[in-house]
């Protein structure tokens, strides 16, 4: 019976299946119009919406290896011919600086390490937080709920101001310590968000099982939650490294000062107004800077988009 | 037996009342673990974004100027001058438009664009995972890279859309998006609903998979065509998420700073609020003045996060 209610949305040649009440009959029903329309729009809206997000990246690809010269005469060529390959702009964009190039390794190390320290700080203090969250009675658990709901939604500009003249004032710009902090109250919030929810879909009598043979809430902490936990743990620590490797107001702000502290994004921001270097050599960098992204992207989609859609049953 | 002492003090410490609970109960320490462990992330949460937003009220009320920073003194001296300022310039104003017009056309570009997106693949096909995943790159892409293909994407003498709309599409000359008003507004709008419509495809796709089958199938049993079933039994089901999630980008695209400083820097009547108050405090040094609009920003919000948490997230923060 669904097969055959839910067919004709399927198959044009459908309607005679349907059952008699429908307003079937002619060829040309409305239902049937409506459907072979919307089947074919339905086509139409896939492959514009696929080339509309996925141009820009192609694109970024493509410049990245054509040859300056050849694009400047065939800017609206959409393939790179064999002969105009290139991977010297690679090799500019990665040369340190001393011999010529770009130092973008230089920037990828810092941008790592400042990314893996601000995922370490805010997944071991999420993850004790979210638990306490969901899982103790304490005074206050209603206002911290509070609070991070609205940490998570305030915005870095509004920080970028006193941040920066608390840090210009005790002359800490520029040391990346206190940017992988700044960066961690920027992430926790959404941290403790996504792992509390995690935590209250674990039973909580499998603990109090525990609890019950005796042992601790240290001992429950650590061979029981943590473990079930751990695929949410996983998803909100590469949530958190695109997030503080993606990150652009906090380094300007901070880092601007000293080109060897710069980390990609900044770098490339700083380097895209500049008429010395080729646009083809800064297609590189920006390559290099969205490549690890991607590549994380598509091999935990699946945890990701668990993760970010953790709080989809909000509304 | 070794679990009936474990289990009989933590029933009766559930049933009494909290305040009657003395030290050295289960609900006594449970409470005292809670605390121990919220208390790190709190501390730092204080520190590092409560305090300062504190801070930038105080600092809206001051003179300060970013070269004296090192030898004025952080406190006193207090003057309501910054917001007279402020307030009395056009240039804010027009920027306070600028940034309506840019959050509310965002979002609805964004939302609406997510939502055909979500009802486009909502069947299955071969390769949906792969184009669903595809889809969602330019919301984890880094913002950039995205503005900087973007621009070169755009660019008057060799960017591709030029290349297109003047080879193919017969414009007469180069349009200049990034640098003419009103294109300007219009490219950082599109930019937003390129970047921001899979946040709420996502959702959206989410809130589908959530939504019965049986209401739809007993519609079209009932005759109702393909466009009825999505008025009458679709679209009030996606409603409230609808909302949530105009509230959400609302907020988001009305703070955005990133996006238009790297495509625009402001330029061309796309300067918003965030914008400026960068400006007024990196290329100004006029602290004052940065933070009575930050200030400004900062009104706005609280009453949109207000308004989000009680109309979305009254059960969700228990």
């Amino acid at each position: 019976m669904t097969r055959m209610v839910t067919a004709p949305a399927d198959a044009p040649a459908a309607p005679d299946t349907r059952p008699s009440r429908a307003p079937a009959g002619r060829g040309w029903s409305r239902t049937t119009v409506e459907t072979r329309v919307l089947g074919v729009l339905r086509w139409v809206v896939i492959a514009g919406l696929a080339i509309f997000t996925l141009f820009p990246f192609y694109y970024m690809v493509l410049l990245s290896v054509r040859d300056l010269s050849s694009l400047l005469q065939d800017p609206g060529r959409l393939w790179p011919l064999l002969s105009e390959l290139t991977v010297g702009t690679y090799r500019e964009v990665l040369t340190p600086t001393e011999s010529g190039g770009q130092g973008f390794v230089r920037l990828m190390a810092n941008s790592g390490l400042i990314a893996l320290g601000t995922v370490a700080v805010t997944l071991v203090f999420a993850v004790l937080g979210s638990y306490a969250l969901a899982r103790l009675r304490f005074p206050g658990r209603r206002k911290v709920g509070v609070l991070f709901l609205a940490v998570y939604l305030f915005p870095s500009i509004l920080l970028a101001v006193p941040l920066f003249v608390f840090l210009t004032r005790l002359g800490l710009r520029g040391a990346l310590g206190p940017l992988v902090l700044v960066y961690v109250s920027q992430t926790i919030a959404v941290a403790v968000y996504t792992l509390r929810n995690y935590f209250q879909t674990v039973p909580a009598s499998i603990e109090e099982a525990a609890a019950v043979d005796g042992a601790s809430r240290f001992t429950i902490m650590r061979r029981i939650t943590l473990p079930l936990a751990m695929p949410a743990i996983l998803s909100n620590g590469l949530f958190v490294f695109m997030i503080a490797w993606n990150e652009f107001l906090f380094a300007l702000l901070f880092l601007v000062e000293d080109r060897s502290r710069w980390t990609v994004s900044l770098g490339l921001s700083q380097l895209a107004g500049s008429i010395e270097i080729p646009t083809t050599v800064l297609m590189a960098g920006s390559v290099i800077l969205t490549l690890p992204i991607v590549v994380l992207f598509f091999a935990t989609e699946r945890l990701l988009t668990g993760g970010l859609t953790a709080g989809a049953e909000k509304g | 037996m070794t679990g009936a002492p474990a289990r009989s003090p933590r029933r009766r410490s559930r049933d009494r009342d909290p305040a009657t609970s003395g030290r050295g109960t289960l609900r006594w320490r449970e409470a005292r673990t809670g605390l121990a462990l919220i208390s790190p992330t709190v501390v730092l949460v204080l520190v590092l974004v409560v305090l300062p937003i504190l801070w930038t009220v105080v600092l809206a009320f001051q003179d300060l100027r970013l070269i004296r920073l090192r030898t004025a003194g952080l406190f006193g001296d207090y003057t309501v001058e910054n917001f007279v300022d402020v307030f009395g310039s056009p240039g804010f104003w027009q920027a306070l438009v600028t940034t309506l017009v840019y959050a509310g056309c965002g979002t609805a570009a964004s939302v609406g664009l997510g939502l055909v997106a979500a009802l486009a693949m909502r069947r299955p096909f071969r390769g949906r995972t792969f184009v669903r995943a595809s889809l969602l790159l330019p919301y984890v892409a880094p913002v950039v890279a995205a503005t900087f293909v973007w621009g070169v994407m755009l660019n008057p003498q060799f960017g591709i859309v030029n290349e297109v709309g003047t080879g193919l599409l017969g414009w007469d000359e180069p349009i200049a998006f990034l640098s003419e008003r009103p294109t300007a507004l219009v490219t950082v709008i599109v930019f937003e609903m390129w970047r921001s419509f899979p946040f709420a495809f996502l959702f959206l796709t989410a809130r589908l998979q959530a939504a019965p089958a049986t209401l739809e199938e007993a519609a079209q049993v009932d005759g109702a065509t393909p466009t009825q079933v999505f008025r009458h039994i679709v679209w009030p089901q996606l409603l409230p998420t609808i909302a949530v999630l105009a509230l959400l980008r609302f907020i988001w695209t009305f703070n955005n700073f990133d996006d238009i400083y790297l495509l625009t820097g402001g330029g061309a009547g796309t300067e918003v609020i965030s914008v400026r108050v960068f400006d007024f405090l990196v290329s100004r040094g006029d602290i004052g003045a940065a933070s009575a609009q930050a200030l400004v920003l900062a009104t706005v919000l609280i009453v949109l996060v207000t308004v989000y948490h009680r109309f979305a997230a009254k059960d969700e923060v228990a």
